[in-house]
C-alpha cells in the first residue's frame, strides 16, 4: 500500500526555510530541520520575529495539497518542519480575530482516487495548478468532521470521529432515554439513545461537535432505533476506529446554515428523510450526492466507501495485505476544536459553481457504481 | 437507489425454497432434572409420573423417551398434582389457588423421519377453576386450598381449605357442587364438648378415600381431629379425636387401620371399627426418633406386604437439635430401618405398588422420592433397599457443569465399550414405564460429555429424548487434593460396598448424587475433547491440568506420566497419560491458570491447549512438549502478579459484566423479574443493587491493546493445510487470543506430509520429534477476541476430523484448490485465503447488529426434500441469544432465530452445537434445552399412551403445540411462527427491513467492497514481496518476530 508515504522525504536540505505571514506582514527565517526544538519555543520565536510578544496566535501552515493545517503542538510542528520542502509557509492569526474557520485536509494520496479527489479539490483542479508539495497530509490526522451536511436534515448532524490509535480516548458515554417523535398518530414518546457524558479532554469533547443529551440516531449508517443500549455500545465500539454517529443535537442553535441550496442530489436526499439516509449513504448513494452537491463553503464531505473502509487507518502504521484496498480517504477534511475559529484560507478554498467536468465525473461515478453493484 | 431494488428482486425463490428445506428452528426437549420441582404425582394405571415446578411447568414421564410437557399460563408454582388414573388427565393446584385440568390429547399427524405417525400425544390444559374467595388476600383466605382428593371413581374432587371447609367439585367439568360443601360447623356440633373447647379445628390437612368402601373419606384437620365422612349420607360416621397437630393421613389397604403423622415427629395408628362413632385413643402412637423434640413427619405411607410386616415410609421426624437440618426419609419394615439422608429437601414421594382391588397386599416395589435437586428411586424388592439409577431426570448439576462437549455419530465400537464400562450403573427394571415411545430409533449414537466442577466427566447418551447417563469418569484421583480422598463420598448409590450401615442412630444412609460442594475448585473441568476413532480423551481443567486419557476395557492400574509445559512465568500445564481407571497418584497439582482452549489431533498424537497466558503443544506419543508460546502483552502487569490474580481478574470482569447486564435489564425495562431466577442470578442482582446506583451509561472506548485479558487464548485448532506456500500442505496449529491475534504454526510431524521439502534449515526430516515453526501472525485490527478458527478446504468445506478422511469416513478434503481460513471474532466473521492470508469475505456482525459472537460452529444441514443434499453452514450464537446462520465461505446470512433470552448469560455460555444442526444449552443449572436448527434432524418426544378414554384429536391447530420450558425462561419464544413450516424460513429474512445489512442483497457489497486490512506477518514464505514487506516493517523499527501492538 502506501508504504512510501511513511518514509520522510530525504531530499530536503538541512535547513528549513520559513515564510511567516501575520496580517499583511511577512517574516522569513530558517530552522534546523534536524533540531526543530519544541513548539512553545517555536511559538515564542514567531512572537519574537513578528514583534507581537503578547498576542495570542493561531499558527497554521500550508501543506502539500495547499490545505491549511494547524501547528499547535510538538507533533504537528515537527511534522510541519520535517515535511517542509523546502519552504514552510506559515499563516498567523490573532486568536480573537479568527472566526468560523477550520483547518482542512484532503488526504488524497491514491492514484485511484484522483477522480474523486479532483472533484473535491475543486479549486486546484479547476485551475489545473499542480499542488505545492509541502507535506503529507496523512501525517496530520483529522480528528473529527461533520459530514453529509448536504443530505441530512438540518436538525441532524453526522459526526465522524477519527480514533487512529492515538492516545486520546474517544471519551463519551451513552445512556437510554426517550425522545418525542412526530408520527402519523401524533406525538409519540419513543426510546432513544443519548450522549450522557463527555470525558474532559477526550476526543468527543475536544471536537465540540457532540454534546451531552444529543440523541444518537445512527452509528456508521445503521439506525439505532429498536436497539438496546448495549447493542449500540457494541456497534460504536466495533466502529470505534472510524466512528460516524448521526446525532440530533440537543442544542439546535448551532446548526450549520446552508448558504447554498446545494446540488440536486442534496436536495433529493434531504427530502428522502432520515430513514433512507442510512442505506443510501451506506451503499454509495451519498457518494453521488456528495460529489455532486458540495455546498459552496463546504465543510466536509463524505465519500463512498468511507463507512465501509474501516480499520484501514491503521494499516499504514502496520503493514497489511497490500493490495485491493477499497476507496478510502478521498476527501476528509477535519476540524480541530483547539483551533475552532480559524479563517479558511481563501486562496485555497474558493467557492465555485459546479463545473462541467465535475458533472462528468459524477456521471462516470454513477456508472461505476452500477457496474459494481449490479 | 435503483440498484438496490434490482438486487432485492433478485432474491432467489429457488434459494428460499432450499433454505426452507434446510433450516427450521425448534426447541425440542428438555434434558435433565426440572429446576425447582414443587409437586409429584404418579398414575399407577398408566405408569406415568408427573412433576410440577415452581415456574408452572408440568412434566410427565413414563418409559424412557416418553415425555410430555405442559406449562401453565402463569408462572406460578405448582403445589399439587393429581392424576385421574387411567384417563390421561391430571389436576394441578397452583400457588395462586387455581385448579387446572390437563389432558393428553392426540396430536395431528406428524411426520417423523419421513414417515407419518399417528397417535402422537401431547399435553394440553382443558379446564381451570378457582374457588370463590375474597380476591387479593388469597393467602389468608378461608378458601385457600390446602389439599385435594380425587375419588377413585374420578368424578368427584374433594377440596380441603384453610378455613376448614371441604368443597366438592365435579370432574372433569370442574363445577362446584354448591349444596354439598362441608363446613366445619357441621363437624363441630357432633364433637364432644370437652374436645370442642370453642376452638376451630384448623385447616383441612389431609383427605383420604376409604380404600374399600367408596363414598367414604377421611378428613384430617390440623388440630388433630380425623373424621370418617360418608359422602352419600353426608354424615360423620366416625370421629377420631387426635390431640396432636396433624400432618398427613394414610389408609391401610384393608381399610381397618389408618395412620396419621404429627408435627411432633410422631405417628399414630387408629383402628376403624364400625359402630364405634367416637375414638379417643389411637391403637398405638410412636415417636420414632424421640424422646427429644423432633421435627414434623410431613408425609407417611403404610404399605402392606405379603411377607408380613408392613413397610412404613415417612419423611422428616428427625430429632430437632441434632439432625434437624437433615433431609431424611425413613423406611421401616419390622427390624429393618433405614434413614435415607438426602442432600436436598424432600418435595414428595410415592411408592409403586399394586393397585388392583383384588390383590390383598400393596407389595411396594419401588419408592420414588422427589427431592429439590434430584429424583431418587429405591428398589424395595431387593434386600437392603438399594437405590436405582434413573434413565432420565438425571441431576446434571450433581456437581456444577463447567463445560460440555457433543460428539455426533459415535462409532458403534466406542459406544459399546462405553456402555459396557458403565454397565454397573445400568438399571434392572425402571418402575415407571408408561406410554410408548414412537420415535424411530436414533440413526446414530450421540454422546454428550459434561465436565463438572468436582473434576468428573460424565458421558450421556444424547441420542434420544431421554438423556441417559452412560459413564462417569473422575479425574480427581489423579491429583492430590486438599481433602483426604477416602472421605470422598464416591456416589454410594453405585457402590453397595460403601453403604455400610453405621452404628449410630438414626441409621443414616447417604443417598443421591447431588453434591454441589466441590472439594477443590481446581479440579473443575474446563475443556473436553474426544477423538471418537482413537478413543482418546483430553480433559483440561481449572488448574491448568491437561489430562490425556485412553479408553481401556479392563480395570487396570497405570502409572501416570507427568510433564510440565512451561508457557513462561510460573504457569504449569500438567499432562497426564493414563487409562480410564486411574489410580490416585501422588503428584502435586499447583494452581496455575485455567485452561481456556484445547484441541486434540489423535492422528498426529498432538494436543494443543491454551490458557490465559499462552498456548502450548504437546506430543503425547513421544511425551514431550513441542511448543510453548506466551501470548501476554508485555505491558500486562496483572499477569506478572501470578496466575491466581489473573483468575481473579477474570472472575471480576465476569462479575462486572453480570452486573452490567442485570442493571441494564432492571433499569431499562423498569419492571421486576417475576420469573424465578437461579440463585446465582439472585446473588448478582443483590450485588448489583448494592453498587452503582448512577444512571446506566456506557462508555464508548475502543478495545485497548494492552487489556489485562488480551493474552487469553480463546481457541486452538489443528489443520492440514497450506501455510507455507500454495503447493505444499502440512500440519498446522492455529491459536487465537482475546485481543484479536491469531498465531499459525507449521508443524513437522514425523510421518505426516513426508513428501514435503523442508524449507527451513536446521530441522531435518529424520528428526523424530514434532517441530513447530511459527508461520503467520495475524492481528485483527478490531482486536476483538477470536472465538473460533476453522480451515476450509478447496471446496470451501471445513476440513474433516482426524482419521475421518484416512479411514474413509468422510469425503477427503479438496487439497488441490486453495484453502482458506475462517476466523470468527466476537465482532466479525472473516474468511482469509491461504497461504497468503488475504481477506476474501467478511461479515461485520457487531457493526451491523450490535451483537457480539459468543459461539460458533460448523454445521451440516441436510435437506428434507433431497436425500443427498446438504450444506455446510456457520452457526453463530450471539450475546443477544439469537442464532445467525451463514453460508460458507461466502458468509451470506441465511436465517436468524431468537433462541435464548439475552439475559440468560449462563444459557448462552453453555450452548453447544452438534454437527447436524442441533444444540443444547442450560436453561437452569440442572436442565439442558435441546433445540434444532435443522429442518430434518429433530430429536423430540413422540409418544403414545393407551388411555381408558378415547383420544380425541385436537381441534386446535398444531401451531399451539408449543414446547414449554420448565423454568419459564423462554415463554415468549414458544409457539412462534417457526413452528409452522411454511413461514419458518422465509419470515426471518422477509422480516428484516430491506435496508438492514442482514438482507442478502446487501451482502454482495459487503463482501466485495473491502479486502484485508489485517496485519499479517509471514514467517515462512521467502518470496520477494513478502520480504519487502518485512523490510518495510523493519524500517519502522519493528521486529518481525514479535508483534507488539
Amino acid at each position: 500500500m502506501n508504504k512510501n508515504h511513511r518514509v520522510p522525504s530525504s531530499r530536503s536540505l538541512n535547513a528549513v526555510e520559513v515564510k511567516s505571514k501575520f496580517g499583511a506582514e511577512f517574516r522569513r527565517f530558517s530552522l534546523d530541520r534536524s533540531k526543530p526544538g519544541r513548539f512553545d519555543e517555536f511559538y515564542g520565536l514567531l512572537q519574537h520575529v513578528h514583534r507581537i510578544p503578547n498576542v495570542e496566535l493561531l499558527v497554521g501552515y500550508a501543506d502539500v495539497h495547499g490545505d491549511l493545517l494547524p501547528i499547535n503542538n510538538d507533533d504537528n510542528y515537527h511534522k510541519a518542519i520535517s515535511t517542509a520542502n523546502p519552504l514552510l509557509r506559515l499563516f498567523l492569526q490573532r486568536k480573537e480575530e479568527a472566526d468560523h474557520g477550520t483547518f482542512g485536509t484532503d488526504s488524497l494520496t491514491r492514484k485511484k482516487n484522483t477522480v474523486l479527489s479532483a472533484v473535491l479539490l475543486r479549486p486546484d483542479h479547476n485551475k489545473k495548478k499542480p499542488p505545492v508539495i509541502i507535506s503529507l497530509p496523512k501525517d496530520f490526522r483529522p480528528v473529527s468532521s461533520i459530514i453529509d451536511v448536504d443530505i441530512l436534515p438540518e436538525t441532524h448532524r453526522r459526526v465522524r470521529l477519527y480514533k487512529h490509535g492515538q492516545e486520546k480516548p474517544l471519551g463519551f458515554y451513552i445512556r437510554d432515554g426517550s425522545s418525542v417523535r412526530v408520527t402519523p398518530q401524533g406525538l409519540e414518546k419513543v426510546p432513544g439513545i443519548f450522549i450522557s457524558r463527555l470525558v474532559p479532554g477526550g476526543l468527543a469533547e475536544s471536537t465540540g461537535l457532540l454534546a451531552v443529551n444529543d440523541e444518537v440516531l445512527e452509528v456508521n449508517g445503521i439506525e439505532v432505533g429498536g436497539k438496546s443500549l448495549d447493542q449500540v455500545t457494541d456497534m460504536m465500539i466495533a466502529n470505534s476506529h472510524n466512528l460516524i454517529i448521526t446525532v440530533k443535537p440537543a442544542n439546535q442553535r448551532n446548526n450549520i446554515v446552508r448558504s447554498g441550496v446545494g446540488g440536486g442530489g442534496g436536495a433529493a436526499s434531504g427530502s428522502s428523510g432520515r430513514s433512507s439516509d442510512s442505506s443510501a449513504s451506506y451503499y454509495g448513494y451519498s457518494s453521488h450526492s456528495a460529489a455532486a452537491s458540495i455546498p459552496p463553503h463546504i465543510i466536509q464531505n463524505f465519500p463512498v466507501g468511507e463507512l465501509e473502509s474501516d480499520e484501514d487507518e491503521e494499516d499504514l502504521v502496520i503493514e497489511a495485505g497490500g493490495e485491493a484496498e477499497p476507496i478510502r480517504h478521498m476527501a476528509s477534511n477535519h476540524s480541530m476544536s483547539s483551533l475552532p475559529r480559524y479563517e479558511p484560507h481563501l486562496n485555497l478554498r474558493t467557492a465555485t459553481t459546479p463545473s462541467p467536468d465535475r458533472a462528468m465525473e459524477r456521471g462516470s461515478l454513477e456508472e461505476d457504481g452500477t457496474v459494481i453493484t449490479l | 437507489m435503483m440498484k438496490f431494488r434490482f438486487r432485492r428482486q433478485g432474491t432467489d425463490p429457488q434459494r428460499e425454497k432450499i433454505k426452507q428445506e434446510l433450516f427450521a428452528f425448534n426447541k425440542t426437549v428438555e434434558h435433565g432434572f426440572p429446576h425447582q420441582p414443587s409437586a409429584l404425582a404418579f398414575d399407577p394405571k398408566l405408569q406415568l409420573m408427573a412433576i410440577g415446578t415452581k415456574s408452572g411447568a408440568i412434566k410427565i414421564y413414563g418409559a424412557p423417551g416418553v415425555e410430555f410437557t405442559g406449562l401453565h399460563k402463569d408462572t406460578t408454582a405448582v403445589t399439587q398434582i393429581h392424576f385421574l388414573p387411567g384417563q390421561g388427565r391430571l389436576l394441578s393446584l397452583l400457588d395462586d389457588n387455581t385448579i387446572h385440568l390437563w389432558e393428553l390429547v392426540a396430536g395431528p399427524l406428524r411426520e417423523v423421519g419421513g414417515v407419518k405417525k399417528e397417535g402422537v400425544v401431547s399435553l394440553q390444559e382443558v379446564n381451570t377453576y378457582s374457588l370463590p374467595g375474597r380476591p387479593g388476600i388469597e393467602s389468608c383466605s378461608a378458601t385457600r386450598v390446602t389439599v385435594l382428593l380425587l375419588l377413585k371413581s374420578c368424578d368427584l374432587l374433594c377440596v380441603g381449605t384453610e378455613g376448614g371447609g371441604v368443597y366438592f367439585l365435579e370432574v372433569p367439568s370442574l363445577s362446584l357442587k354448591d349444596n354439598q360443601t362441608l363446613l366445619q360447623d357441621q363437624i363441630t356440633h357432633s364433637l364432644p364438648e370437652d374436645y370442642r373447647c370453642g376452638k376451630s379445628l384448623g385447616p383441612v390437612e389431609a383427605l383420604q378415600e376409604h380404600p374399600q368402601q367408596s363414598g367414604k373419606i377421611l378428613i384430617g384437620y390440623s388440630r388433630g381431629l380425623v373424621v370418617l365422612w360418608d359422602l352419600s349420607t353426608r354424615l360423620a360416621e366416625q370421629l377420631f379425636l387426635g390431640k396432636q397437630q396433624l400432618e398427613s393421613l394414610v389408609w391401610e389397604r384393608s381399610g381397618n387401620l389408618f395412620v396419621c403423622s404429627h408435627n411432633d415427629g410422631g405417628y399414630s395408628v387408629w383402628a376403624v371399627t364400625s359402630g364405634n362413632t367416637c375414638n379417643h385413643q389411637p391403637v398405638s402412637s410412636t415417636i420414632p426418633y424421640g424422646p427429644f423434640p423432633c421435627k414434623a413427619i410431613s408425609k407417611i405411607l403404610w404399605r402392606t406386604t405379603q411377607a408380613g410386616s408392613p413397610v412404613l415410609l415417612y419423611s422428616g421426624g428427625m430429632p430437632r437439635a441434632s439432625y434437624g437440618d437433615r433431609h431424611c426419609l425413613t423406611i421401616q419394615q419390622d427390624k429393618d430401618h433405614v434413614t435415607l439422608d438426602f442432600t436436598s429437601r424432600v418435595i414428595d414421594f410415592f411408592t409403586v405398588h399394586s393397585v388392583e382391588q383384588e390383590r390383598e397386599f400393596d407389595e411396594p416395589s419401588a419408592l420414588v422420592v422427589l427431592l429439590e435437586e434430584e429424583l431418587v428411586v429405591i428398589d424395595l424388592q431387593t434386600p437392603g433397599w438399594p437405590s436405582m439409577p434413573t434413565p432420565y431426570l438425571a441431576p446434571l448439576h450433581s456437581s456444577a457443569i463447567t463445560c460440555s462437549c457433543h460428539i455426533s455419530s459415535v462409532p458403534p465400537k466406542l459406544w459399546e465399550r462405553l456402555v459396557n464400562a458403565g454397565k454397573a450403573q445400568q438399571s434392572r427394571h425402571w418402575p415407571i414405564c408408561g406410554g410408548k415411545n414412537l420415535a424411530p430409533p436414533p440413526k446414530q449414537q450421540e454422546l454428550l460429555l459434561t465436565g463438572h466442577e468436582d473434576g468428573t466427566v460424565r458421558f450421556w447418551d444424547a441420542s434420544g429424548v431421554a438423556l441417559t447417563p452412560l459413564y462417569k469418569l473422575s479425574t480427581a484421583n489423579v491429583f492430590h487434593t486438599d481433602c483426604d480422598p477416602s472421605d470422598d463420598p464416591q456416589d454410594p448409590s453405585n457402590d453397595p460396598d460403601m453403604q455400610q450401615e453405621e452404628e449410630e442412630w438414626p441409621p443414616f444412609r447417604k443417598v443421591g448424587c447431588f453434591d454441589p460442594y466441590s472439594d477443590d475448585p481446581r479440579l473443575g473441568i474446563q475443556k473436553i475433547s474426544l477423538c471418537k476413532y482413537s478413543n482418546k480423551l483430553v480433559v483440561a481443567g481449572t488448574a491448568g491440568q491437561v489430562i490425556v486419557l485412553g479408553l481401556s476395557d479392563e480395570r487396570s492400574d497405570h502409572l501416570v506420566d507427568v510433564s510440565v509445559v512451561d508457557l513462561l512465568y510460573d504457569r504449569e500445564g500438567f499432562t497426564w497419560k493414563g487409562h480410564d481407571r486411574l489410580e490416585p497418584r501422588s503428584k502435586p497439582c499447583l494452581p496455575p491458570a485455567s485452561v481456556t482452549a484445547v484441541a486434540l489431533h489423535a492422528e498426529w498424537n498432538l494436543i494443543a491447549f491454551g490458557t490465559s497466558h499462552g498456548f502450548g503443544l504437546f506430543d503425547y506419543h513421544r511425551r514431550n512438549a513441542v511448543l510453548a508460546r506466551c501470548t501476554l502483552h508485555p505491558n500486562d502487569s496483572l499477569a506478572m502478579e501470578g496466575p491466581l490474580s489473573r483468575v481473579k481478574s477474570l472472575k471480576k470482569s465476569l462479575r462486572q459484566s453480570f452486573r452490567r447486564i442485570r442493571k441494564s435489564r432492571v433499569s431499562g425495562k423498569k419492571r421486576t423479574i417475576t420469573t424465578p431466577t437461579s440463585k446465582v442470578q439472585e446473588a448478582n442482582a443483590a450485588l448489583a443493587e448494592q453498587e452503582e446506583v448512577a444512571p446506566v451509561q456506557r462508555r464508548i472506548e475502543p478495545r485497548s491493546a494492552d487489556d489485562s485479558l488480551s493474552g487469553v487464548v480463546r481457541c486452538v485448532c489443528f489443520a492440514d493445510t497450506f501455510l507455507r506456500d500454495g503447493t505444499h500442505h502440512g500440519p498446522t496449529l492455529w491459536a487465537g487470543t482475546n485481543s484479536g491475534s491469531v498465531y499459525a504454526y507449521a508443524l513437522e510431524v514425523p510421518g505426516v506430509g513426508s513428501g514435503r521439502v523442508c524449507e527451513r534449515g536446521g530441522a531435518s526430516e529424520s528428526s523424530v520429534c514434532v517441530e513447530a515453526v511459527l508461520g503467520k501472525e495475524i492481528q485483527l485490527m478490531h482486536r476483538a477476541p477470536v472465538v473460533s478458527i476453522c480451515v476450509l478446504d478447496g471446496r470451501g468445506k471445513p476440513l474433516p476430523d482426524p482419521y475421518e478422511a484416512s479411514q474413509d469416513l468422510a469425503i477427503a478434503p479438496d487439497m488441490t484448490n486453495a484453502h482458506s481460513v475462517l476466523i470468527a471474532s466476537e465482532e466479525q466473521l472473516k474468511v482469509f485465503s491461504l497461504p497468503k492470508v488475504s481477506a476474501k469475505t467478511k461479515f461485520k456482525l457487531t457493526a451491523h447488529e450490535g451483537c457480539r459472537v459468543r459461539k460458533v460452529a460448523m454445521v451440516v444441514f441436510s435437506s428434507t426434500a433431497q436425500e443427498d443434499y446438504s450444506e455446510h453452514t456457520l452457526v453463530c450464537l450471539t450475546n443477544l441469544g439469537d442464532m445467525h446462520l451463514f453460508s460458507i465461505p461466502a458468509l451470506r446470512p441465511q436465517v436468524r432465530y431468537d433462541c435464548i433470552r439475552k439475559e440468560d448469560i449462563s444459557g448462552i455460555a453453555s450452548c453447544v452445537f452438534t454437527k447436524n444442526g442441533q444444540g443444547f444449552y442450560l436453561i437452569s443449572p440442572s436442565e439442558y434445552e435441546r433445540f434444532s436448527l435443522s429442518a430434518k434432524v429433530l430429536t423430540e418426544p413422540l409418544c403414545f399412551v393407551q388411555l381408558d378414554r378415547p383420544l380425541e384429536p385436537t381441534s386446535t391447530s398444531d401451531g399451539t403445540t408449543m414446547q414449554p420450558q420448565a423454568n419459564g425462561t423462554h415463554k415468549n419464544q414458544m409457539g412462534q411462527a417457526e413452528e409452522e413450516p411454511p413461514s419458518c424460513l422465509s419470515s426471518p429474512i422477509l422480516d428484516t427491513p430491506l435496508d438492514s445489512p442482514l438482507s442478502c442483497a446487501d451482502l454482495t457489497l459487503d463482501s466485495t467492497a473491502e479486502l484485508t486490512v489485517e496485519d499479517v506477518r509471514d514467517f515462512l514464505t521467502v518470496d520477494e514481496a513478502e520480504n519487502n514487506l518485512k523490510n518495510i516493517k523493519e524500517e519502522e523499527g519493528r521486529s518481525t518476530g514479535i508483534l507488539i501492538n
